[in-house]
This record gives C-alpha cells, sequence and structure tokens, in this order.
C-alpha cells in the first residue's frame, strides 16, 4: 500500500499549509461542509474507522453518542499524550503533517457539534507544539479555522494544550481532568465522555492518529477506505517498531500487513545477525507474541486472536540477549512511577511487584514470590478504576507465562544465565 | 505488617519522597508573561480559568526555573484557586521542579526501548563525567541528572531531552562530547528532532 498519512513526511516543507494545500489540503474539510453533521457521522460509520489510540473503538460510532440533546456545548479532545512505551507514531504525523491532524479535528468538530478542539499534546513534545502551532496560525489566517469557516457559517477553534509529564494523562477521563487543571486521574466510568466530558459537556476523546484518517475518509470515500484493509480493519495503519532491529522507525502500512513484513522487512530484521526472542506487539501494556506467531496479519482482529493486542500499534522486538526478568522489572519501573495513586490496588500492588522484581532480578528471589507475582497480579487486574490496573501486571504475567524457566534460572543461580550483551549495545542506527 | 516476610514495612517503604515546595521570593509574572499569561486564558470558557493552570504554571519555572510556594500563591490568585490546589498539580506532574535546578536538566529515558539499546549506560556515563546521581545537580549548577520514563521517540534510542530540547541516538561514548558542547554552545549544541532533519525542514 501506498503511504497515504506519512506520504510527504520526509519532504522538505511538508508541514507548510501552502504544500498541504498543494496536496488536496483540506478537501476533505470542504467535502464535509457541504453534507450535514448526520451525513459526516454516517460515512465515518461506513468506513468502520477504528480508534488508533488503543481501544480499536469505532469512531463514528464514538461520534454518534455524543449527546446532541444536551443544552451544553460540545468538545473535541484530541489524545496527543503519546506515552505508551514503544510508541512514536503520532510524534512523527504531527511533526511532519500537522495540517493533516487540524483538518480531523475541524471535520471531527462539524460531526459532532463543537465549536472547539483541545489537542493535549504531552508535554515532552515541546518542539512538536511549535510545529502544530505555527500549522494552527496559518490555518486561522487562511480562513480554515475561526469564525465562519470557508464561508459555511461553521465556527471552529482549535487550540493546543500542554500536559506536564503524566502517562496516566492519556487515559481518556484522566485527560479531561488534566485539561480542567486537575490531576491526572480518572473519572468513574459511566458516565462516558460523549455524555459527560470536559467541563461536564459532551465530548469526543479521540487519537491523533484517528482524526488524521477523517480527512481521507471525506476525501476518497467510505468504500476506499474499509477496502484498504481486511474486514473491519479498514484503512491506512501506522506501525512503530522499536527496539532489537536494524530499521527501527514509523512504518505505514495496510492491516494486510503481518508482523513478519514490518519485523523483517521493513524494519529490517534483528539486528546484529541474532535471533528473535519475542515481540510485544501494541506497546509495554499488551502480551508478547512469539517467533513462531510473525505470520499473524498485523490487524486488531487477528493480533487479538493469537493472544495479544494492537494497542498503540507499538512492535518492540526483543532479541535473544534480552534477559526477560530485567524486562519486566524494567516495565514495573515504568508502571509504578506512573500509577497515578486513585486506587490502592494499583498504587500499592505496583510497588509491590516492582520491589519483588528487581528482587528476584537481583538473584535474591525465593521460588515462592514467583506465586507472590502472580496473586498480586491478580489482585490488581480488573479490580482498579481504569485499565491501568490490567496493563500494568501485563509485563509480569506474559513474561511468567513465556520464560518462566529464567525467572526460576535468577532464583536458583542468584543471577541471571543470559549474555551481558544488551548492556554493551550500541544505540541501532547511531551516526 | 508486611506483606512479604522478607520485605520491610517501615519509613522507606512509602515511596512518595514528598517535600514541601520552599517559600521563594514574593512572585509576579514579567510584563511579558503575563500578557501571554492573558492570552492563554482566553482559550478556556471564562468560568473555567482553572484550566490554564499548566501553562500559568510553565510560565513560572520559566520566569524563576522552578516553582515556589509564592508563585504558587500568585498563580492561585489568578486562576481563582486555592494554594493547596495549585500545589496538588505541581505536585502530581513531573516536569514541575519544586528545587532550583541546573542551567540543562538532562532527562535520559530509561524506559525498555531506550534501555534495550544502552540508556543505562548514557546514564552511567554522564555519573561518572559530572561526579552526581540521578537527581542530584552538579557542583558548578551548570547540569542535573534526572531519568524520565518513554519518551515517546524509540525508534530513535536512547533518547535525552535537554530543557525542551532533544539529542536523539546519544551514545554512551559521546556524553563527554555532548556535556562539552552543552557548555560553550548551550542548547545549539543539540542534535534535535531527527525527522526534521531528515526532512530539510526549515523550522
Ligand atoms: C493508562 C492509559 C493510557 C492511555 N494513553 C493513551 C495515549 O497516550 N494516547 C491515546 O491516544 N490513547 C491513550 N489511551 C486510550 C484512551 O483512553 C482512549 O481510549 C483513546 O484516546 C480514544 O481515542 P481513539 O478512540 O481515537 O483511539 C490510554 C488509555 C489508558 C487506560
Ligand atoms: S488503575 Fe492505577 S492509574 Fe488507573 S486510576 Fe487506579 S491508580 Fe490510577
Ligand atoms: S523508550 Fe525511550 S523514548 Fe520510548
Amino acid at each position: 500500500m501506498e503511504p497515504l498519512l506519512t506520504r510527504h513526511v520526509r519532504e522538505p516543507n511538508c508541514f507548510t499549509l501552502e504544500f498541504y494545500l498543494r496536496h488536496d489540503g483540506y478537501e476533505g474539510l470542504k467535502k464535509a461542509l457541504a453534507q450535514t453533521p448526520e451525513q459526516v457521522i454516517d460515512l465515518v460509520k461506513a468506513s468502520g474507522l477504528r480508534g488508533r489510540g488503543g481501544a480499536g473503538f469505532p469512531t463514528g460510532m464514538k461520534w454518534q453518542f455524543v449527546d446532541k440533546k444536551s443544552p451544553n456545548p460540545r468538545y473535541i479532545a484530541c489524545n496527543a499524550d503519546e506515552s505508551e512505551p514503544g510508541t512514536f507514531k503520532d510524534h512523527l504525523l504531527m511533526e511532519r503533517n500537522p495540517h493533516l491532524l487540524i483538518e480531523g479535528c475541524a471535520i471531527g468538530c462539524y460531526a459532532i457539534g463543537a465549536k472547539v478542539a483541545y489537542i493535549y499534546i504531552r508535554g515532552e513534545f515541546f518542539h512538536v507544539q511549535h510545529v502544530l502551532e505555527r500549522a494552527i496560525d496559518e490555518a486561522y489566517a487562511a480562513g480554515l479555522l475561526g469564525k465562519n469557516v470557508l464561508g459555511s457559517g461553521f465556527d471552529c477553534d482549535v487550540y493546543v494544550h500542554r500536559g506536564a509529564g503524566a502517562y496516566e494523562a492519556g487515559e481518556e477521563t484522566a485527560l479531561l481532568e488534566s485539561l480542567e487543571g486537575k490531576r491526572a486521574q480518572p473519572r468513574n466510568k459511566p458516565t462516558f465522555p460523549a455524555v459527560v466530558g470536559l467541563y461536564n459537556c459532551p465530548t469526543a476523546v479521540n487519537n491523533v492518529e484517528t482524526l488524521a484518517n477523517v480527512p481521507l475518509i471525506l476525501r476518497h470515500g467510505a468504500e476506499w477506505f474499509a477496502a484498504l484493509g481486511p474486514e473491519k480493519n479498514g484503512g491506512p495503519k501506522l506501525y512503530c517498531v522499536s527496539g532489537h532491529v536494524k530499521r527501527p522507525g514509523v512504518y505505514e502500512a495496510s492491516m494486510k500487513t503481518t508482523l513478519r513484513q514490518l519485523i523483517e522487512g521493513d524494519a529490517g530484521g534483528v539486528a546484529d545477525g541474532r535471533t528473535l526472542k519475542a515481540v510485544i506487539p501494541g506497546g509495554s501494556s499488551v502480551p508478547m507474541l512469539l517467533p513462531d506467531q510473525l505470520d499473524t496479519e498485523a490487524s486488531f482482529d487477528a493480533v487479538q486472536k493469537a493472544g495479544s493486542l494492537l494497542g498503540s500499534a507499538g512492535l518492540i522486538v526483543l532479541d535473544d540477549t534480552t534477559c526477560m526478568v530485567w524486562l519486566a522489572e524494567n516495565l514495573l519501573h515504568f508502571y509504578r512511577h506512573e500509577s497515578c495513586g486513585k486506587c490502592t490496588p494499583c498504587r500499592e500492588g505496583t510497588d509491590w511487584l516492582h520491589k519483588i522484581l528487581r528482587k528476584i532480578e537481583r538473584g535474591d528471589g525465593q521460588m515462592r514470590d514467583l506465586d507472590l507475582l502472580a496473586s498480586i497480579s491478580g489482585n490488581i487486574a480488573g479490580k482498579t478504576l481504569c485499565a491501568f490496573g490490567d496493563a500494568a501486571v501485563t509485563p509480569v504475567l506474559t513474561t511468567l507465562k513465556h520464560f518462566r524457566h529464567e525467572y526460576e534460572a535468577h532464583i536458583r543461580d542468584g543471577r541471571c544465565t543470559l549474555p551481558a550483551e544488551w548492556r554493551a549495545r550500541q544505540p541501532v542506527g547511531a551516526h | 505488617m508486611s506483606f512479604h516476610p522478607e520485605m520491610a514495612y517501615d519509613a522507606t517503604f512509602h515511596k512518595s519522597a514528598r517535600t514541601l515546595a520552599e517559600p521563594g521570593e514574593p512572585f509576579v509574572y514579567t510584563a511579558e508573561h503575563r500578557a501571554r499569561f492573558d492570552e492563554i486564558v482566553t482559550r478556556y470558557p471564562a468560568d473555567r480559568k482553572r484550566s490554564a493552570v499548566l501553562p500559568a504554571l510553565y510560565l513560572v519555572q520559566h520566569q524563576q526555573g522552578y516553582v515556589t510556594a509564592n508563585a504558587m500563591r500568585y498563580v492561585a490568585g489568578l486562576l481563582e484557586m486555592t494554594p493547596a490546589d495549585v500545589e496538588d498539580v505541581v505536585s502530581y506532574y513531573t516536569m514541575f521542579y519544586t528545587k532550583p535546578v541546573g542551567r540543562f536538566v538532562l532527562s535520559v529515558c530509561r524506559t525498555l526501548s531506550c534501555a534495550l539499546n544502552g540508556a543505562e549506560r548514557v546514564t552511567e556515563e554522564i555519573c561518572g563525567a559530572l561526579g552526581i546521581r540521578p537527581g542530584e545537580t552538579d557542583a558548578s549548577g551548570t547540569f542535573t541528572l534526572i531519568e524520565v520514563e518513554c519518551l515517546g521517540a524509540c525508534d530513535r534510542a536512547p533518547v535525552v531531552m535537554v530543557n525542551d530540547g532533544w539529542q536523539e541516538r546519544q551514545r554512551p561514548e559521546d556524553v563527554g562530547r555532548l556535556l562539552d558542547d552543552l557548555r560553550t554552545r548551550g542548547e545549539a549544541a543539540l542534535t534535535g528532532c531527527v525527522h526534521v532533519i531528515e526532512g530539510g525542514a526549515t523550522s
């Protein structure tokens, strides 16, 4: 498949309005404004577009759920928090194709009857924020945002809101809390943001890549979009490949592609002539897949059927020098640090898990610690306010399931039995 | 009682390292920051000023390097919040500092993709070169080292943020050169974002 979202990202000045307009820019918005909002939602529904933020929920349906009877204003909150370890696709999109996102925000606002979209961008993406803000200024100056967009009578403002370092701000209700000037801690669900969202008003929370797909649907039609991928997995998809590969990067493909094609084809395979040990296919929060599962189609449904999740499509590739106990300890350090602290199982449990993993990794573990890991995980998963809890225990459970012998070796021998080569490894692609 | 017989459940168990922010000098925005603040507030509904607390705190940090109790009180006054609400926010987000930091804050990503590519050694090199540990500032007040979680650029591992700038594909053996370049050329020494370089951008 020809890249659609990232076709021009390596070209000079591809982020300017002038460049974007020369490549069908804002044609989707024009087509949307010529239809009723209901028609736009029906089109997005018919395209089968599924959310690219992690859950793969149908976007058209999400927009349809936005409460139209409420007397309150409505909002789009674009989730540009991109903090899932192994994920960096929204980064590229916003930095090199910002107008595509802005056009998507404007179409989204029109469809759900909102006048304002906030793009919530993680605080660390300061250089990306500059690019976005400059693009927004260009769009205002050209009458593509602001009052009476393109003479249609539709008003639309887009603002960038900078976060300040919190993974949990990517959870949709925590994002809304953060936008309201509070700690990024999730709300109880239900009620859902579509009914009670930002400022208690109906709100659609959409990922950057999700919104970036909307202009394509308007330009080329729902059937074209759906036909790009397997059934119920239409459209182009961005995959982030990192870890032990020769050419880490963002690769755009149809969801008909396979994990093998992405890892061995696009990313050049495992670096330094080593062999593949496992791959985490959807960001750090999803279960691992093993080398014999590489021919799995890289779609939401097929990856789920294989026992994992496509999640944020962050493929973290692990070669045979990777110690799985070390890996679990590394990721639990992340989850322990990022737990928002609102509910007890997650706040305390991630700390416990991390402490036990560190103990085992250092060679001070005992066999019964393995049961303890499993039992603590069982007391977190499904017992927390948000999906973070399930995500946090996944690295522990998946490594225990597939690589229990490595834990046992650490405990028995008091040290890692694998070569320590990963420590001495050079950065991939270093100059 | 400990949940596990081998693990202490004492004062060191709790992970909170919370300390009260120092009061600092009385705080007001410079005219430039005040103008910027006034513009930012208009982006949110008039009765929802509180939404501007993160940008308002960034302005504070830009002005005096870190956030003091007096600055929190000032921001609270502007946004019609209580000082406790502002402190609640400051203490939650990792990008606000409540203690003075060096001229350059080196934030080394330590999460999986960077760690697989040698981030730990980058941190070790910085520690060795500056004689500090993560969380500390060197004696000259030039560098503060912190370890951070995934920065969203794992294809360019290991990633180091320097203030608001980026240094990508940082090899451990090049740490000395990075520190020297920062001392002499400031943030102009950074590689910035590789996307921009590859794309030949003019930004
Ligand atoms: C702990 C946690 C972190 C999340 N982080 C992000 C994120 O960084 N970016 C994102 O788009 N979605 C993230 N999500 C998913 C959002 O909650 C939400 O499902 C998504 O933004 C919806 O957009 P979509 O329908 O376009 O995918 C996260 C979810 C959880 C539970
Ligand atoms: S599961 Fe964790 S991150 Fe989610 S609300 Fe509970 S403490 Fe916060
Ligand atoms: S793991 Fe370092 S940037 Fe993602």
